[in-house]
């Protein structure tokens, strides 16, 4: 239970993908400017991460790693090392991914599919996804954490962008100089966010 | 070389700089901007891999079909990574160690993806080249100017050289150490945008 706790505070908090390892930034700025289209998309980077980040560990551990290939019983598979693939593997993966479920979705959650059918697309490109499949390579994390990995990292971006939503739409009311107003007062307000995250890492 | 080349390849430098007036491509521009090395490692390899996947993406424009294009290009893409990150592991390992997933994510790096989608695929091998070169470098001269700011101002060197010593070693200067940090990266990109804005009024927009 513990070791639970901790992942999920990593994930959501000290470690957060959009606001202390910047990544999804392209969307995270793009689509924050109302409330309830962040939280669309939101959901469905979470549901994307908690699926692709253990399948892309299934991937790693019993094909990519050095000596996974062993199952096989091939003395000359059992010592390959194709774990140089893992990039366009990974992307792969989570291009197909996505395509499943979004016709999934199509086929038996029309409701759903209405709802978030037009995030679906812009998620293969985005970098939280193939990040958290990439940090889960490099941390070595097995199975059962990447589970957990996935699901929590996906929660903290969502988090994040509702916040930036949130703070965003009301900024519509300000009056800032003229060159500053939308991107350059978005960027502004991230760094403060940003600042807020870091308080809690322990600083 | 004619006025049209010049101006595919000059216009993504400043005028349509790809992250300050596309918003492509900044999570690595943010991420990997603390040091200049660092910074200056990340620019050769997205420039080189904007230019090479645009130029491999018009190669094949004509024979991809339509429904599969964004297949094609993550592969072409993500080829050319490949390439690129075993090539940094073999010359310079540290820096690949400092990049970490940074060089992976190249891959989702939208500038590149932005530009095959909207120029490679509708334009010949040359323009591609080119505009793949300037988008290119306008990413890098943002990315070095970030950079040149927060290692500066924030340890005291450039490039690893010292320049302001600090007052640990002795010396009279107290770094900035939000610079380090990651808003710090964020407010130097919003004040540039900024600058860029009142100097260019017309890339104002009213939204």
């Amino acid at each position: 239970m513990e070791h639970v706790m901790r992942m999920f505070i990593e994930g959501v908090f000290t470690q957060n993908l959009a606001l202390v390892l910047f990544l999804g930034m392209c969307t995270f700025l793009a689509i924050s400017k109302k409330v309830n289209m962040a939280i669309g998309l939101g959901i469905a980077v979470i549901v994307v991460q908690a699926i692709t980040i253990p399948v892309n560990n299934l991937i790693l551990t019993w094909i990519l790693k050095e000596g996974a290939l062993s199952w096989t019983g091939v003395d000359m598979l059992a010592k390959l090392d194709l774990s140089f693939l893992s990039f366009i593997v990974f992307i792969a993966v989570i291009a197909a991914i996505v395509q499943i479920l979004e016709m999934t979705l199509d086929r038996f959650f029309p409701p759903l599919y209405n709802a978030l059918g037009i995030f679906l697309p812009l998620i293969t490109v985005n970098c939280a996804i193939m990040g958290g499949s990439l940090f889960m390579e490099q941390r070595s994390y097995d199975f059962g954490d990447s589970c957990l990995y996935g699901l929590f990292s996906g929660i903290g971006w969502a988090f994040a962008i509702t916040l930036l939503a949130g703070i965003r739409e009301k900024l519509e009311y300000s009056r800032p100089p003229k060159a500053l107003k939308g991107l350059g007062v978005a960027f502004m307000t991230v760094g403060l966010l940003a600042m807020a995250y870091m308080c809690f890492s322990g600083m | 070389m004619d006025s049209n080349l010049k101006k595919i390849f000059f216009d993504p430098i400043i005028r349509n700089n790809p992250v300050l007036v596309q918003v492509l491509g900044i999570c690595s521009a943010l991420a990997v901007t603390t040091k200049l090395q660092t910074a200056f490692t990340m620019c050769l390899a997205v420039t080189f891999v904007t230019a090479f996947s645009n130029i491999g993406v018009s190669l094949v424009r004509k024979i991809i079909p339509g429904s599969i294009r964004m297949i094609v290009e993550m592969v072409i893409i993500a080829t050319m990574v490949i390439v690129v990150d075993q090539l940094i592991k073999a010359f310079s390992y540290n820096i690949s160690k400092e990049l970490s997933v940074f060089v992976g994510l190249i891959i989702t790096n939208c500038i590149i993806m932005g530009r095959t989608e909207a120029f490679a695929i509708k334009n010949n091998p040359v323009e591609s080249a080119l505009d793949g070169f300037g988008n290119g470098i306008g990413y890098s001269l943002l990315l070095l100017a970030v950079a040149f700011v927060r290692e500066l101002f924030g340890f005291g060197t450039l490039f690893g050289i010292t320049i302001l010593k600090t007052v640990n070693e002795g010396g009279w200067y107290v770094p900035n150490g939000l610079l380090v940090l990651s808003p710090g990266a964020f407010f130097i990109i919003g004040f540039i945008i900024w600058g860029l804005k009142t100097w260019k009024k017309e890339l104002i927009s009213e939204d």
